[in-house]
Order: C-alpha cells, then sequence, then structure tokens
C-alpha cells in the first residue's frame, strides 16, 4: 500500500515538474509573438517643435503614414479662434500646431497644401480643409484625424496617448486612429 | 422522393443567400449607371449637373452657378451635335492636322503634369463626336471643367485658341477619321488612350514607355540604363501625380478587380461612377474600347482561354465519373433492399 | 516477441506485421451505419474531399507563394495565375473550395440539427465538429490574409481590432496578435505560418477526434430510431441483408457516398471554372493599400452571420453579443432539454425553433454584407435579438416537449 500510494505520489510530482516547463515554454511562445524592438521603434516618431515655421506644410510619417505638421501663424490662430476649432491645434510653448494624418477622411487620398487660400484641397474627389485641417467642403465627412500624441517639452511623441490626446479623443474631437 | 424533396429545400435555401449576398447586396453597394453604348452625346454629363442642382436644392443652396454650367454644357453638346453634321474636308483637315504635331509627336515630352500621346491610331481609337468635342474644348468634352476655372488652363487647352471655326473641326476630325484610322492592335491602343497615365507592370510597361531587358554590368552589377530608365520613370510619374492628385493606378489586373459593366461605364464617363475624379474622358470608341480590353485581359486574365477550354473537359469527365458512381451504387445496394 | 511464419504472400507479410485484415474489418467491413439515411449523411463525406482538394491545391500554391509585403501580391496574381502551368486552376480550385467547405459545413450542422444527431451520447461529436468550424474559420481567415489585396488587408485590420475588446482599451492584444502597430510583414508571416501548418495540424488532428467519437454511439439515422447494432449486424452478416438496419461502411455507405461526392464535384467545378467570383472577391484583386480604405469591407459570406450579430450594437455590446455567438452552438447539446432525439418534424415547437434559426440566420448573412444603413441596419438589429432570444427559450420550449 505505502509503496503505491509513493508511487502514485512521485507520478503527480513529476506532472508537476513536466508542467512548469510546459508553462516556462509557453512564455517563450508568447514573447515570441510580441513586436520586435526595431518595430516597436518605427511606432513612435519624434517631432521637435522648434523645427517648423509658421505657415509652412511639412509632411512627416507616422506607422507608415503621411502627417501634416503645420505651424500657425498669428493671423491663423486668429482664425481658429474666430472658427471655435482651436481645439484642433495643438499649444506646445507658445505656438500652436497642426498636426493631422494627411489622409483625406473620404477615401484616404493625400490633400495638398495652398500656403496663399491657407488650405488643403484633396485632388481625388475635391473636398476642401481649413488651416486647422476641418473640413470646408464635401465630400470628406470630418476634418483630418489628429493621431495619437503626448507633448513632452518642446516635443511632440506621436503614437503615445498623451492626456491632450485622451481630452480630444473625449471630446470628439478626433476619432481613434 | 424524399431524397428529391430534401435536395430541393437545401437547393432553394443555398440559392436564396446567395442571392441576398452576392446580385443583391451588391445592387445596394454600387449605384447602378447606365451605359450609353460609347455614344458621346454630353447625356451623363448634363444628367450630372441636374442631379447636382436637384441635392442643392434639397440642401437650401445656391444653384445659380450650377445652373449656368448646365446652360454651358447644353450648349456646348448642342453645338457638338451641329459640327457633327458638317462635311469635313479631309485635305483641309490635314494642314490643321500639322498644328496638332507641335505637341503629339513620337517622343513628346510631359506637358501640364501629362505626355500628349500618339495620335497614329487615334481615328480608330477614338469617336467622332467626342473627337470634336476635344478640339473644340478639351476640358469640357474629358468632362474635368470643374477642375479648371478657365478652361484654356487645361493642359491641352491652347487648342480652343487655334482652331476656331466650326468647318476647321469637322476637318481635322475628317481628317483622323480618314488617315488616322489603320488596323491597330490591343498593346497601341492601351499605350495611346491609357498608358500616359496608368503603368501595367504585368505587361512592363510605364508611363514612358516599356521597359526594357535587365542588362546588368558583369563587373559591378549595376545597370546603369536601367538606372537611367527608372529615374525617368520616377520623374514622369511624379509629374503625373502633382497633376492628377495621386499616382493613377496601376491596371496589370483592373481586368478582375473591377465589373465589366463597371469598367466601361467608367471609360465611357469616370465621373458617373466615381464622382469628381481626376480621371478625364477618354472618348474610346466601342471598338477602341475593345482592344483596350483584350489588352488589359491579356494582363491580368491571361489564362482565360485556357480556362475557357478545359471546363467542358472537366464537367464531362465529371458526368461520366458520376454516371459510373451511380452504377456502382446501384451494384452494391442490389441487395440491401 | 510475436511469432511470424514464412510469408505466403505480399498481403500475408503485411498482415502479419500490420494485422491488415483487422483493421479492414473494423474500419470498413463491419463498421456498422443505419440503412435508414438520406444524401444528407454523405456530406461527411464530401467534407472530407473538400478539405482534400484543399490541401492537394494548397500544396501547390505553396510551391510559389512569397509570404513578403512587398511580394505576395504579385507572387500569387502574377506568377501563379499568369506564369505558373495550371496555377490559376490550382488557385481558383482553393478559393472556391474554400468557400464550398463552409456552406457544407453548414448543411452538415444543420442536418445534425434538425435530426437531433447531438443528442443521447452524441455530445461529443457535435462538440469536436464545432471545435473543426473554429479551426476552419481560423484557416479561412489566415488563408485569406495571404493574397495582401486591398480586403486582405482591411478585413485583416478590423478583424484584428475587435481584439481590443471595446472599452477595456486592450491595444497590448491587438499590437501582440500582428506583431506590429498595423498589419504588416509580422503579421503576413505569422498568418503564414498558421495558414499552411498550425491550423492544418489542427484541423488533420480534430478529423481524428470526429471520426473517433463516432465510433461508439454510432452515426444517427432519418427516424431517430434506437437501433441495436450487434443484433442488426449478425442479421447483415447472416446473409440477410435486406432484412438487416445497418449497412457496412464499406463499400454499402461508400458507394452512396461517392454518387453523392460526383454529383457535388459537378457543382464545385462548374464554380471553379464559370463561377468563381463569389468566392474571390473583385476587391482582393486591388493590393493592399494602408492608406486607402476600399468603400465597402465585409468579411466572407460565411462570417456575416456572426458579423451582423456584432454590428447593430454600440461597441461593448456588440463585442458581447457576437462572443455569445462564437460560443453557443457548442453548448447545443445542454442547451436542448428534450428526452427525444428525434428529427425536428417529430419534435413540436422544436421544429418552428428550426426552421425560425435557419432563416433568422440567413437574414442576418444578407444584413450582414449589405451597408449598415436604413432599413438593413433595423432588420439587421431584430435579426440579431431574434437570435439572442432563440437561444434563450431553446430550453424552455424543449423542456416542455413531451417524450414520443
Amino acid at each position: 500500500m505505502k509503496d503505491s500510494s509513493r508511487r502514485g505520489f512521485m507520478g503527480k510530482a513529476f506532472g508537476a515538474v513536466a508542467g512548469v516547463g510546459a508553462v516556462a515554454s509557453l512564455y517563450a511562445m508568447k514573447k515570441t509573438w510580441d513586436p520586435l524592438p526595431s518595430v516597436k521603434a518605427a511606432g513612435f516618431t519624434t517631432l521637435d517643435m522648434t523645427a517648423y515655421e509658421g505657415n509652412v506644410l511639412v509632411t512627416e510619417k507616422w506607422r507608415g503614414k503621411p502627417v501634416f505638421v503645420l505651424k500657425q501663424t498669428p493671423e491663423m490662430v486668429e482664425f481658429a479662434k474666430k472658427k471655435n476649432e482651436l481645439n484642433r491645434l495643438i499649444k506646445v510653448g507658445n505656438d500652436y500646431y497642426m498636426i493631422v494624418l494627411g489622409l483625406c477622411t473620404h477615401l484616404g487620398c493625400i490633400p495638398g497644401y495652398d500656403a496663399e487660400k491657407k488650405s488643403f484641397l484633396c485632388a481625388c474627389h475635391g473636398g476642401t480643409y481649413d488651416s486647422t485641417a476641418m473640413v470646408t467642403k464635401a465630400p470628406p465627412p470630418r476634418g483630418l484625424d489628429i493621431p495619437p500624441f503626448k507633448v513632452d517639452g518642446m516635443k511632440v511623441v506621436l503614437g503615445e496617448e498623451g492626456p491632450e490626446y485622451k481630452k480630444l479623443l473625449q471630446e470628439g474631437v478626433t476619432l481613434p486612429v | 422522393m424524399r431524397e428529391l424533396k430534401i435536395l430541393a429545400v437545401v437547393v432553394v435555401f443555398t440559392l436564396i443567400t446567395y442571392y441576398l449576398v452576392e446580385p443583391f447586396a451588391h445592387g445596394q453597394m454600387h449605384k447602378h449607371t447606365e451605359f450609353n453604348n460609347f455614344n458621346y452625346n454630353g447625356k451623363s454629363d448634363i444628367e450630372e449637373v441636374e442631379h447636382k442642382i436637384a441635392v442643392a436644392k434639397a440642401a437650401n443652396e445656391p444653384t445659380e452657378e450650377l445652373e449656368k454650367k448646365l446652360e454651358e454644357k447644353k450648349q456646348f453638346w448642342a453645338d457638338v451635335e451641329k459640327i457633327a453634321q458638317l462635311q469635313g474636308d479631309v485635305a483641309a483637315g490635314e494642314g490643321t492636322y500639322a498644328m496638332c504635331q507641335g505637341c503629339h509627336f513620337e517622343g513628346a515630352t510631359n506637358m501640364g503634369g501629362v505626355t500628349p500621346p500618339s495620335l497614329e491610331h487615334a481615328g480608330s481609337l477614338y469617336d467622332k463626336k467626342y473627337l470634336i468635342a476635344l478640339v473644340k474644348n478639351p476640358a469640357m468634352a474629358m468632362n474635368v471643367d470643374h477642375k479648371f476655372k478657365d478652361p484654356a488652363m487645361h493642359p491641352m487647352g491652347a487648342i480652343m485658341g487655334m482652331v476656331t471655326s466650326d468647318q476647321d473641326i469637322a476637318n481635322v476630325v475628317a481628317y483622323l477619321k480618314a488617315k488616322k484610322a489603320g488596323e491597330v492592335t490591343s498593346k497601341e491602343a492601351f499605350v495611346e488612350a491609357c498608358g500616359r497615365c496608368h503603368a501595367d507592370r504585368y505587361m512592363k510597361w510605364t508611363q514612358v514607355g516599356f521597359r526594357p531587358a535587365a542588362k546588368e554590368d558583369i563587373k559591378t552589377g549595376k545597370d546603369i540604363n536601367m538606372l537611367k530608365f527608372e529615374q525617368k520613370v520616377a520623374e514622369e510619374q511624379k509629374a503625373v501625380a502633382e497633376y492628377m492628385g495621386k499616382l493613377p493606378p496601376d491596371l496589370s489586373i483592373i481586368i478582375r478587380a473591377r465589373s465589366e459593366h463597371f469598367l466601361k461605364t467608367f471609360v465611357e464617363d469616370p465621373q458617373s461612377q466615381l464622382g469628381g475624379t481626376a480621371m478625364p474622358r477618354t472618348g474610346l470608341s466601342k471598338e477602341g474600347y475593345e482592344k483596350v480590353e483584350e489588352f488589359l485581359a491579356d494582363s491580368g486574365d491571361a489564362k482565360r482561354h485556357e480556362r475557357a477550354e478545359l471546363g467542358p473537359k472537366v464537367l464531362i469527365y465529371l458526368l461520366i465519373f458520376a454516371i459510373f458512381a451511380y452504377l456502382w451504387k446501384k451494384e452494391v445496394w442490389r441487395d440491401l433492399h | 516477441m510475436a511469432h511470424f511464419t514464412k510469408a505466403t504472400s505480399l498481403h500475408d507479410w503485411l498482415n502479419q506485421r500490420l494485422a491488415v485484415d483487422t483493421l479492414r474489418r473494423v474500419l470498413a467491413k463491419e463498421y456498422w451505419i443505419p440503412k435508414d439515411i438520406n444524401f444528407l449523411w454523405a456530406m461527411g463525406m464530401v467534407l472530407a474531399i473538400t478539405f482534400g482538394l484543399l490541401l492537394v491545391s494548397g500544396i501547390f500554391l505553396l510551391m510559389y507563394y512569397q509570404p513578403n509585403v512587398n511580394l505576395a501580391f504579385d507572387s500569387v496574381n502574377y506568377t501563379i495565375m499568369k506564369e505558373v502551368e495550371f496555377g490559376w486552376l490550382w488557385r481558383h480550385i482553393h478559393g472556391v473550395a474554400a468557400s464550398v467547405v463552409f456552406l457544407i459545413i453548414y448543411i452538415h450542422m444543420f442536418t445534425g440539427i434538425y435530426y437531433g444527431s447531438y443528442k443521447k451520447g452524441r455530445e461529443l461529436i457535435w462538440i469536436s465538429g464545432m471545435l473543426l468550424f473554429v479551426t476552419f474559420s481560423a484557416e479561412a481567415f489566415s488563408g485569406y490574409m495571404l493574397p495582401w489585396g486591398q480586403m486582405s488587408y482591411w478585413a485583416g485590420m478590423v478583424i484584428t481590432n475587435l481584439f481590443s475588446l471595446g472599452d477595456l482599451h486592450m491595444n497590448g492584444l491587438v499590437e501582440w496578435i500582428r506583431g506590429d502597430y498595423v498589419p504588416g510583414q509580422a503579421f503576413l508571416n505569422r498568418f503564414f505560418m498558421l495558414h499552411v501548418l498550425l491550423l492544418p495540424l489542427v484541423i488533420m488532428a480534430l478529423i481524428g477526434l470526429h471520426f473517433g467519437t463516432l465510433r461508439i454511439p454510432h452515426v444517427n439515422n432519418q427516424e431517430g430510431e434506437e437501433i441495436d447494432f450487434e443484433e442488426e449486424a449478425a442479421k447483415y452478416k447472416a446473409g440477410k441483408k435486406a432484412e438487416s438496419k445497418v449497412i457496412a461502411f464499406a463499400n454499402d455507405f461508400l458507394a452512396k457516398d461517392m454518387f453523392v461526392v460526383s454529383v457535388f464535384l459537378i457543382f464545385f467545378f462548374y464554380l471553379v471554372f464559370y463561377h468563381y467570383d463569389f468566392a474571390m472577391d473583385p476587391v482582393n484583386f486591388d493590393p493592399a493599400d494602408p492608406l486607402k480604405t476600399p468603400a465597402h469591407i465585409y468579411p466572407e459570406w460565411y462570417f456575416l452571420w456572426s458579423y451582423e450579430i456584432l454590428r447593430p450594437f454600440s461597441t461593448n455590446v456588440g463585442l458581447v453579443a457576437f462572443g455569445f455567438a462564437q460560443v453557443i452552438f457548442f453548448l447545443l447539446p445542454f442547451l436542448d432539454k428534450s428526452p427525444n432525439a428525434k428529427p425536428a418534424h417529430k419534435r413540436g415547437l422544436f421544429k418552428v425553433w428550426f426552421w425560425v434559426m435557419l432563416v433568422d440566420m440567413i437574414i442576418l448573412t444578407a444584413m450582414g454584407k449589405l451597408p449598415p444603413e436604413g432599413i438593413f441596419s433595423t432588420i439587421g438589429l431584430y435579426a440579431a435579438l431574434t437570435f439572442i432570444g432563440l437561444w434563450i427559450i431553446l430550453p424552455i420550449i424543449t423542456k416542455m416537449e413531451k417524450e414520443v
């Protein structure tokens, strides 16, 4: 009797040791599925906001998508205030910036910027946007989307969700992308 | 018989499901566009503006500008109709055609976003009324007038100041129809009508010509001529993309990506299927379109003839297979009943 | 050690080492199937043949396919479709079979539901079958990614996004599944691995299990009659074949199966040659473009009913309803409280339940494809509610059922 119960115990003990090994290898398998460091690094784009000039559109790249950065001149800020669109702009230091995904919300074409008229025109279907990237002429259903961002001093990190971005989401100023 | 009744139930439910997810759903998703049989009389252009007016009225928006546009279009296509009735003089048209050759010649370069196409087969590829409309007012004929405040700003707009009288238009079109209407291959049709904006990588076509065979230098492994060619392609593509808003799609496999109906109605009037598109109407005639379609099918559905040939053979074999299966079943089940 | 004698023939040689006679007897000659069946009982064989077609065509596609985001599209549409001899045929067979296999699975499932073939000892047949359904769904989805067309990309985007689980914002989980923030190289590679190795292995193991679960309870019959298989088998072996209620798997059952298979193959190859668009969506002949969302994104037809259960609700409720739809069919043997393992037409209210469920799932399927606007989204909502309601009342109406 004693022998057989001991045999039963060792069987279970062996099972437990094998189980530990199995769980440990599951951990390795899980980690193998994780995004690679190079992929992760490419997922965040850091913008140095001091490098931009007023009313000059710069196209950056984030996760393979174009991101428009447009530093606002004082007149443009006035315009945004008048149109009640100041909340679409991101304040870094004392300046306001428009930072949006450069993809038309209609069918995803890349709109062009006319610095003279201070407006975007999508050549595909004729949609237009103003200098805060709010839609001014259909067919696009809404203004250009704002990518997740975090303000960090004079820098903006795209891909991280800072408190300012979360607030925009909550207020429905932009949709999650 | 019970089994047949059960089969009928299975078949009916399957067909209902099929009908709902395929013909019915696609009918709902894609608006129906009428096909005008490559007859260019401005009907769809006028209807398009009328529709816009109706939409604007429903939204209580001003319609004056649209009304003006409507009148303009009606007048334009009525004029085209009138010119089409004139007797064109081929010999006089040849003189006018010399002006066309100022831009349209073999080896022409990009002008204002697009390289003027060769007109070598224009008479066979394009419809007569369309050609008349094109010479009269390119932006209007191509139905891209919404892109230009002044139609003369169109890359081909200069023609409006060069060929002005109705008779001149009739003459030059008569010339094209008489002297530039030779036999045309599917390749030539695609290159002349589509190939200035669209690449087709499965047929090795780029916006500036067919891609040459690679020939690497044995010592460096590099192909300098190919690199030069690529640069030329990149420059041309940039010019086209800037003019059109984006690079027009590669047409390698468009024949499988769009329905037959979509393709022909789109070519007939791009605006009808994709409102506001930068794609101009090319004015292909029925024969011209068939040639282009053949090229696209050779590109994207090359094995269609093989498929059509093999299909009946396989089905006949399976019919024989089924007969033998049935006879075997009968034999096996003879003593089971 | 076993005793071996000098073999008198190749058959005898094999028999001594592999017991081929015993195998043949147990697996074919004396594997008993009820005689009172109709062609719907051949769907298992039709599925096995279709899986075979998928496996063989898949092997040849695998010889030329390139799991690379820059090469995948052209390796399929240029290399396989234009260059490889009969490459187009393998691809059409693979694409059409992937769609048709679901039609047969659904027929097979509804046959099981109609005839009560998940009750009284047959629960595991049902459950292993449902596991096969789920694995086939994963196999179909992962395969749909591989040509890297517009629909591959965007369906991949939309479906993997579901794993963020609404307001739980499990973006980490979505990125873990994708191996990237958006579908990209890592995503394509891992779905390629799943499609050509892991999932087929699981499917083959599950097919073995599914066959195994049939062995003891035996296949059901048209009237739900409880057959004494030993007694009936004895009659059959005694030569009273016409009198016996059972037939042998081979060649009796097999001969009938093969006739049904032959009719199915005519239908199947008609689709392969003349009517393939329903299974090879034109939208997927546009190369994947992360910058351009197609006007309509919809899954393949066989996922539409569960997709539609997700759609009419707000994000979180929709996900719960979707999760419900995925697991609820597994519980069928336990939610059906009736003592009867009989066909639906003998079971009173259950008969109504069956046909309403079938029609409701067809409505869900249709609405799942249509744009979610106006009347369609209203119909979709009611159909989804009906689906959930049907499962809630199932235990009640089956409990009320009288024994027949």
